[in-house]
């Protein structure tokens, strides 16, 4: 994983919010590139190529998001407080979680990581029913949590 | 009897692609589906699609659909829905259905788009109530807004089985298992990480052995594999009320064989299929295909053949010049490139450009 390009370095996750771009299988797809107003993101001509983050372009917006269709982005906030970190996923069940909400926060595999807060539930025409959740966790989680756990559990 | 320039078989996105491309330089196009709904698999699939941006990457599947029947009505492209094409038989002549019984249409040129069947599995159990395929379970959930089961066991690790798994998850239902055969998942990563993150359980190197219930589904049995060989003594059961079977696609290449098309075998593209050249021309002249019927493949790639056979069909009967037919026709053949590049397209380019070497060879393999 630390060898993809789509990845934010350590240096650039230090200095705010950034896009991580989980994307590591050459597949053909490129709705990213063209997602990003900065420009941050390249796939380039041969789309089978991973997407490539330019860490210095990418203020964090977070529109990337809900663009890939492998919900593979991610918006990583190191540094939020002195203790608790940010990370957003896209969302795509029902019932959304609600602000403030207390969750069980999960890794990549759907393991329960942490608990945690939900800060933000984005919607919008134009996200076209992908969600954008963020949860605010102890910053020492923030390369594990990558979802929350639904309602009931699994 | 009806008469029309070209008639093309299937309103998927392989069909109704042709019928655009060839109606744009002046061709009379019609289009059959028995489906009552155009669109063919695009219509139940309700996630965003992965491709190209050329080929509406990120948006969802039916929206693909939607764009593609607003092209052909604004191109006054003639599509009947709710019943099938029966046959074809000497001088082009194909019976379809209608409200008055069945009818005849002669074209000049036909274009098969009739894509793939889902494969299944029989073993013990398979005919019990609440086994079904992935794409009947899609059907149910998606376009009936019915729920299938309550629990779920998916077969086959495909990107059809991620991809309804991750619609029944989204329906409220719990997978319980995916399942596969193969010691490695076999649809794309992303895919699969979203059942992850789900906390849907893999069973990598395991098969489906056998299905028990009175009268449905109540319990599954699966057993360990090595090298496609079941484990003894590795046999455990799960509590299930319904299994999907997404093993694999088959062409459906019934009115192929009926116009005489030669076949070739080829495995990796869902089994024996129509022989075609660069153009998706059969062995009959007179007739082409696009999309899952030459080979399983995906919306964009079977849009992308759609339009070469449209094109290509509509150069044949004059509407466009040699010249101009062929800088499309190239364009045409560049994107599918692309799109049949990288860890997973480059076995299905491989295995085309072997199609269009048989077919010049004569069909020998
Ligand atoms: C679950 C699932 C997810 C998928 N996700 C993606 C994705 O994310 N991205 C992607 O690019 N692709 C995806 N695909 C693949 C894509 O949907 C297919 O490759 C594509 O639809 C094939 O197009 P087609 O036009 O060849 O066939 P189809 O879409 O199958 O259309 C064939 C049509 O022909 C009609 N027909 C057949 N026989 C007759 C007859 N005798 N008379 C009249 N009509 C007939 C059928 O009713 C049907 O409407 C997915 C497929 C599935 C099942
Ligand atoms: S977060 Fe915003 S700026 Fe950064 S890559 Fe995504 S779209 Fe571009």
């Amino acid at each position: 994983m630390e060898r993809t390009p789509g990845i934010p370095t350590p240096e650039r996750l230090e200095q705010g919010p950034v896009a991580c771009i989980e994307c590591v299988q050459c597949i053909p797809c490129n709705p990213c590139e063209a997602a990003c107003p900065q420009k941050a993101i390249t796939v380039g001509a041969e789309i089978t190529a991973l997407p490539k983050l330019d860490g210095d372009r990418c203020n964090g917006c977070g529109i990337c998001i809900t663009r890939c269709p492998g919900l593979a982005i991610f918006r990583l906030h190191k540094h939020y407080t002195d203790t608790t970190a940010l990370v957003s996923f896209p969302y795509e069940y029902v019932p959304l979680p609600e602000q403030g909400a207390s969750v069980r926060c999960s890794s990549r595999d759907g393991a329960f990581v942490c608990e945690g807060v939900v800060s933000s539930v984005r919607t919008a025409p134009t996200f076209d029913h992908t969600a954008i959740v963020t949860v605010e966790i102890p910053k020492e989680h923030l390369m594990d949590v990558r979802g929350i756990q639904r309602k009931g559990g699994q | 009897m009806k008469e029309t320039d070209i008639l093309i078989v299937g309103a998927g996105p392989a069909g109704l692609s042709a019928g655009i491309a060839a109606a744009k330089h002046g061709a009379k196009v019609l289009v059959i589906d028995e489906n009552r709904k155009p669109g063919g698999q695009l219509f139940k699939q309700i996630h965003k699609f992965f491709g190209s941006r050329e080929h509406n990457a990120g948006v969802r599947g039916f929206r693909i659909g939607e764009k593609l029947l607003e092209e052909t009505e604004a191109l006054q492209v003639e599509v009947l829905l709710g019943y099938p094409v029966y046959g074809i038989f000497e001088d082009n002549l194909a019976l379809y259905g209608s409200a008055n019984g069945v009818q005849s249409v002669k074209a000049k040129k036909l274009i098969l788009a009739t894509g793939a069947n889902e494969n299944n599995l029989c073993i013990q159990g398979s005919t019990l109530p609440g086994v079904m395929t992935a794409g009947a379970a899609q059907t149910m959930v998606n376009l009936h807004h019915v729920q299938p089961g309550s629990r779920v066991v998916m077969v086959g690790s495909g990107n059809v089985g991620l991809i309804v798994s991750y619609q029944m998850l989204q329906a409220g239902i719990d997978v319980v298992a995916v399942v596969e055969a193969a010691p490695s998942i076999g649809g794309y990563g992303v895919h699969a990480n979203k059942l992850r993150r789900a906390g849907v359980p893999f069973y990598l190197s395991h098969t489906i052995n056998r299905i028990m219930g009175e009268d449905g589904v109540q319990q599954v049995e699966l057993v360990e594999l090595d090298h496609f060989k079941p484990v003894p003594g590795t046999e455990m059961i799960l509590d299930a009320d319904t299994v999907c079977m997404a093993v694999g696609l088959t062409p459906m290449v019934e009115l192929a064989r009926m116009a005489g098309c030669q076949m070739v075998e080829i495995p990796s593209l869902g089994g024996v299929l129509p022989l075609h050249d660069e153009d998706m021309c059969t062995t009959n002249p007179d007739v082409y295909i696009a999309g899952d019927i030459s080979g399983v493949e995906e919306a964009s790639t079977a849009m992308e053949e759609g339009r070469l056979a449209g094109i290509a069909a509509a150069e044949a009967l004059g509407y466009l010049s040699t010249e101009c037919a062929a800088q499309e026709k190239d364009a045409i053949r560049a994107r599918l490139n692309t799109l049949r590049s990288g860890d997973f397209g480059q076995k299905r380019a491989d295995a085309k450009e072997q199609i269009v070497n048989y077919f010049h060879q004569g069909g020998k393999q």
